[in-house]
């Protein structure tokens, strides 16, 4: 059994174990093995010289990274937060993003950015923030977020191979156990969970492959990161025979099985915790109104966060529980 | 205590247009005055060097100091011939963009010597770029690079042309290359950029335990990004075999220096600051330049770690073919600067020596206007960014992603190919 933390851990120890050119760094990120402790133990075991700290400059990770990757490293660079990602994302957009194109081929950025995102940790507007669209806005990158440990090694370790830059999201409030969105009951850990069951040693999840969470027939919930645990309470406490996709990466996204799922049962809404307007949820309404429009028997619905910063004081305001998820479902399929 | 009023201080050149040029502000060191130290020597050793001027090529064309390279006739007219050869095929990339061939031009007039001697000096110290390890991480007005590195004028100029013989398929503007072989990063265009990625790239060759060398380049003015207090606190953190060349040609498109931050301390006394080992260059002294690169390439590859240069030059030229600088600063500035014209100082001193006559530099003149005449035929003969066949729509996907996405192949579809 393996936390989602343990499971990053994991698949970094893995991959440089097999392969050289992995390094990995970031701020707190050498000696201490990071906040959450994700890298934690990776400098005893491959060296200073594998994984290290790094000054508190995400500019600085990021475009070393850009550079290391040029030359034919692979690096794991991790962002403390991903809302300390901003100032690295002039070298994630202009330059990881880009050197390929720019360069027809020439010269590549085969790297991994990983940062925790989402709420639910009482992190306030400074380390709550869900900036995925930020991403899947690039073309150039790739955007991947788990939602439970063994995706997590997987998904982690095909990200560390792919040739081209790849965002891992880890969303931090799943990092000890899966996250329903009833706060105020006890937290369950991922030793309880069947996806806390990290198989040992190497094996990779593909990116631009979705996962159905729950065979139904009444609803499709598209869903990612911890709101794929949140979907699925709000299917289990309302009786509601939704199908639950989760989406896993986001950037290539895996429309046949979106399309296959709302084409059967007619309806749609779409949940994330990151704010609603320009927020991925309209790519998805859109993809699904463009390529589904025959057979819906309503309007695509959303659930997010709202447009307001993030507040540590109404955190469970903002953040998208399963009664709103609900309360989604009945509406449209009341339409 | 005398008060002042207060006010917000905002920096202005000496002279603007219809004013005599004014650049008393720049302390011109004899050409003797700057120390060669050891180059195990530690960062905070080498401040007198961050704060005078390191020259070798008197004004009479004779050559005195420490850092005299020590090139043979040879070295000292390849050198003369490459920034001949840049400065003619810029000049006519030039011509091409005003005949509305190509869709934009940038020229490093004036500033020749600062690209030829830094190419030549390490590739001096490693014949054929370490494997393509070592690598320059340039700005658009480094061009002289690939002349000095052997790159094809020919290609130079398709690239330019955006025709169907550019080999980043027309994704790139005109001048922002990238050629692997020459140890010449692709130019990113955005400024600054471009400083932590080549820390990035001493970082990686440090992992890998390989003497190769990374060569940052920015302007003066792009010091002011946040990249280069990244690039500058990486160096010194990890020490990395990394050359951070400041390149102060006193003009940043037209905000002089002085908005970068330069009036009240040479740039290159930031590297100091920074714990880094710091030369401080004529930068229109072919020789100076080359000796100060080749200081700093036998320190990094000695393992001694990261040095800035910061060169001092000046933009002869126009920022570029959508910038008029008769609109801010006096028309004939270039004339007047200190330092003079890099290829003038090295002829006269080869003319000094008796290394060539002047028949023999109006021979060597005429053979670069010839290749570079040559190649630009050859290349406006497979079209220009008007004319002869255009890279097929689909390259534009191609090269986004290694594998193309399936949303990529739909879009490219519905585009009709």
């Amino acid at each position: 059994m393996a936390t989602m933390i343990e499971a990053i851990r994991d698949a970094l120890a893995v991959m440089m174990a097999r392969d050289d050119r992995v390094v990995s760094f970031g701020e707190d990120a050498g000696y201490f093995g990071g906040v959450f402790r994700c890298t934690e133990g990776l400098q005893q075991q491959f060296g200073m010289h594998r994984s290290f700290d790094t000054p508190i400059s995400e500019s600085g990770i990021v475009g070393a990274a850009v550079g290391m990757a040029a030359y034919g490293l692979r690096p794991v660079a991790e962002i403390q937060f991903a809302d300390y990602m901003y100032p690295g994302y002039d070298q994630i957009v202009s330059e990881a993003a880009r050197l390929r194109s720019r360069s027809a081929g020439e010269f590549t950025a085969p790297l991994v950015i990983r940062m925790p995102v989402g709420g639910g940790i009482r992190g306030g507007q400074t380390h709550s923030q869900s900036p995925e669209a930020l991403f899947t806005h690039v073309a150039g990158l790739k955007t991947v977020i788990p939602s439970n440990p063994v995706d997590a090694k997987g998904l982690l370790i095909a990200s560390i191979e792919d040739p081209d830059p790849v965002i891992f999201l880890e969303p931090k409030r799943l990092y000890n156990g899966p996250f329903d969105g009833h706060h105020d009951r006890p937290v369950r850990p991922w030793s309880r969970h069947p996806l806390g069951e990290v198989p040992e040693g190497y094996y990779s999840v593909p990116l631009g492959q979705a996962t159905v969470t729950r065979r139904g027939e009444a609803v499709t919930v598209l869903a990612y990161g911890t709101l794929v645990h949140v979907a699925e309470e709000a299917a289990a406490s309302s009786g509601i025979d939704a199908e639950i996709i989760d989406l896993r990466t986001l950037l290539p996204l895996d429309t046949a099985t979106i399309v296959e799922s709302v084409k059967r049962t007619g309806r749609c809404v779409v949940v994330h915790e990151a704010t609603r307007t320009s927020g991925f949820g309209a790519e998805l309404s859109a993809q699904v109104q463009e390529r589904c429009f025959d057979h819906l028997e309503a309007p695509i619905t959303r659930v997010t966060g709202f447009d307001t910063p993030y507040p540590v004081g109404l955190e469970w305001v903002y953040f998208p529980g399963p009664d709103r998820v609900v309360r989604a479902m009945k509406d449209i399929l009341e339409y | 205590m005398a008060q002042k009023d207060i006010r917000l201080h905002v920096p202005e050149p000496a002279a603007r247009p219809g004013e005599h040029p004014d650049f008393s502000f720049l302390d011109v060191h004899a050409v003797d005055e700057a120390r060669h130290p050891d180059i195990e020597s530690r960062a905070y050793e080498t401040y007198d060097l961050a704060t005078s001027m390191i020259r070798v090529l008197d004004d009479d064309g004779t050559i005195d100091g420490q850092w005299d390279p020590g090139l043979s006739d040879t070295q000292k007219l390849r050198g003369l011939r490459h920034m001949i050869t840049t400065r003619l095929l810029e000049e006519q990339f030039w011509l091409l963009q005003r005949q509305g061939k190509a869709a934009f031009a940038i020229r490093s007039l004036g500033e020749e010597a600062v690209a030829v001697a830094a190419a030549m000096a390490v590739d001096a110290s490693s014949p054929g770029y370490g494997e393509g390890l070592d690598m320059h991480f340039p700005t658009y007005r480094q061009g002289g690079i690939l002349v000095a590195n052997g790159h094809s004028l020919f290609e130079m100029t398709c690239q330019v042309l955006s025709n169907s013989g550019d080999r980043l398929k027309g994704a790139q503007l005109p001048t922002l290359h990238s050629v692997k072989e020459c140890g010449f990063f692709t130019v990113s265009g955005n400024l600054g950029t471009q400083m932590i990625q080549a820390v990035g790239w001493a970082m990686a060759g440090a992992i890998e335990e390989k003497r190769i060398v990374a060569l940052a380049w920015t302007g003066e003015g792009a010091t002011a990004e946040n990249d280069f207090h990244s690039a500058m606190v990486f160096a010194s953190v990890y020490q990395p075999s990394v050359i951070i060349n400041v390149v102060n040609n006193q003009w940043a498109i037209s905000s002089f220096q002085g908005i970068a931050g330069g009036m009240n301390a040479p740039f290159a006394q930031r590297g100091i600051g920074f714990g880094i080992a710091t030369l401080r260059v004529d930068g229109n002294d072919f020789l100076a330049g080359y000796a100060a690169t080749a200081w700093a390439t036998e320190r990094a590859r000695a393992g001694h770690g990261p040095t800035l240069i910061e060169w001092v030059t000046y933009r002869a030229a126009s920022h570029s073919s959508s910038d008029d600088p008769s609109k801010y600063r006096p028309a004939d500035a270039a004339a007047s600067w200190p330092l003079g014209d890099p290829i003038e100082r090295l002829t006269r001193h080869l003319l000094t020596t008796g290394a060539a006559d002047q028949a023999d530099i109006d021979t060597l003149t005429e053979e670069c206007r010839t290749v570079v005449n040559e190649a630009v035929d050859k290349a406006e003969k497979l079209g220009t960014i008007n004319s002869g066949p255009k890279p097929s729509p689909a390259e534009m996907f191609k090269y986004v992603y290694a594998e193309m996405p399936p949303h990529l192949v739909e879009q490219r579809q519905d585009l009709g190919y």
